[in-house]
């Protein structure tokens, strides 16, 4: 539900580039999405068509790179990968984990012309 | 439009404000907007960057922001505020119908008289819950986020000064009832508190997972009813462990207080904590 927030907020980020950059029409966002971040693609993707409409971004491609959950483990000494945040270490089965990439929501940049 | 969040765009309301809350649209001197480090990247008319798809006049120009980035700035200057008047805020999340309001109302009435107390409360809609603090004796103020799901970090920040808090004062924020948004915004809080009530499934935090992540602590309500249901509170807390290996845990019941002590225990330390200034997070924004 708050996907639709973030694409306002996203648009504002945009918006205040393109004073600063002097753009008028977006073709392409690149977002990166963490495995925790709290967003759901399919909903990201439908708020963005419906936020973006009327504005310079109205169109826009979105691609949306997702970046991997990545846990320091205390047992281990290690960095592991894991898909949920109830996940246990892969090598050793402990659930001392430390979250250490994975909660990313992050505008990586724009094609604009 | 709110340019926090847009959630409910124009649906915000902060009692007292006759206003529908229109967040800075224009004129307004927050200047977080500079110095972000934009940088262009123009690669000419040329399709320099592997993305560029060949059109000649599309140019790339790299953000690196974060999507929350003014919200984060909002909770920065909340949090700034909060340790200048040497206060506890105290973001409260749950499910709707954990009791959060029954337990303010109790925490109100039981707290020390020497205490200041607030509470921000965040609903939907309706302005019953903030009465409803105000008769046990504190100063409340009610957010309405119409459409919204959660609170954001700039509507509490007007909250706040509409309340005009004493130096040393321990504020509650009630969020809106929803395990799930909250999660990602900050306030500008001391630490997030999860309520879950033993009338709830005892796997919550696995099923909310980003939520008891986020927690510092998880108060475990109505243990007055545990006779009656089928939670079990052991499993409960081991799944809120396997989530949040540091996550504090209280059990108690606002109805009966059994409980109660721990919980004003908890927020005495954090508030000495606060007004000593010990803990001052956000400073080096």
């Amino acid at each position: 539900m708050h996907e639709i927030s973030l694409c306002e907020s996203l648009l504002k980020v945009i918006e205040d580039s393109a004073s600063k950059q002097n753009f008028s029409q977006v073709k392409t966002v690149w977002l990166e999405l963490g495995r925790f971040s709290c967003v759901e693609p399919d909903a990201m993707r439908f708020s963005f068509d419906v936020v973006m409409k009327g504005t310079l971004v109205d169109g826009a491609k979105l691609e949306l790179l997702e970046l991997p959950a990545r846990v320091w483990c205390q047992i281990c000494l290690k960095d592991v990968e894991i898909q949920q945040r109830y996940d246990a270490c892969p090598c050793c089965g402990d659930y001392r984990l430390q979250i250490s990439g994975g909660e990313e929501m992050r505008i990586k940049e724009l094609e604009v012309m | 439009m709110c340019t926090v969040c847009g959630c409910g765009e124009g649906e915000t309301t902060i009692e007292g404000h006759k206003h529908h809350h229109h967040h800075h649209e224009e004129g307004h001197s927050h200047s977080h907007a500079d110095g972000h480090g934009d940088h262009n990247h123009d690669y000419g008319q040329g399709a320099a960057h592997a993305h560029t798809p060949g059109l000649s006049q599309t140019r790339m120009v790299q953000i690196e922001q974060d999507i929350l980035g003014k919200n984060n700035q909002y909770a920065d200057a909340n949090r700034r505020y909060f340790s200048e008047h040497g206060m506890l805020a105290l973001n409260l999340v749950s499910s709707p119908g954990s009791g959060k309001t029954t337990l303010l109302t109790e925490t109100v009435r039981v707290m020390p008289e020497q205490t200041p107390v607030a509470v921000i409360e965040g609903d939907q809609q309706t302005a019953l819950d903030a009465d409803r603090i105000r008769k046990s004796g504190a100063k409340a103020v009610q957010i309405n986020t119409g459409k919204g799901c959660h609170l954001d970090a700039h509507m509490v920040g007007h909250a706040v000064r509409d309340l005009k808090l004493q130096h040393g004062s321990a504020l509650f924020i009630e969020n809106v009832g929803n395990l799930v948004c909250p999660a990602a915004f900050d306030l500008g809080e001391a630490a997030k508190v999860v309520i879950l009530s033993v009338t709830e499934g005892a796997d919550k935090p696995l099923k909310y997972p980003d939520m008891f992540h986020a927690a510092s602590l998880m108060i475990v309500n109505k243990i007055d009813l545990l006779p009656y249901v089928d939670f079990d509170v052991a499993a409960c807390c081991d799944y809120a462990r396997r989530i949040n290996p540091g996550i504090r845990i209280i059990q108690l019941s606002a109805t009966t207080g059994e409980g109660m002590e721990a919980w004003l225990g908890w927020i005495r330390a954090h508030l000495e904590i606060a007004k000593t200034g010990v803990n001052v997070p956000g400073e080096n924004s």
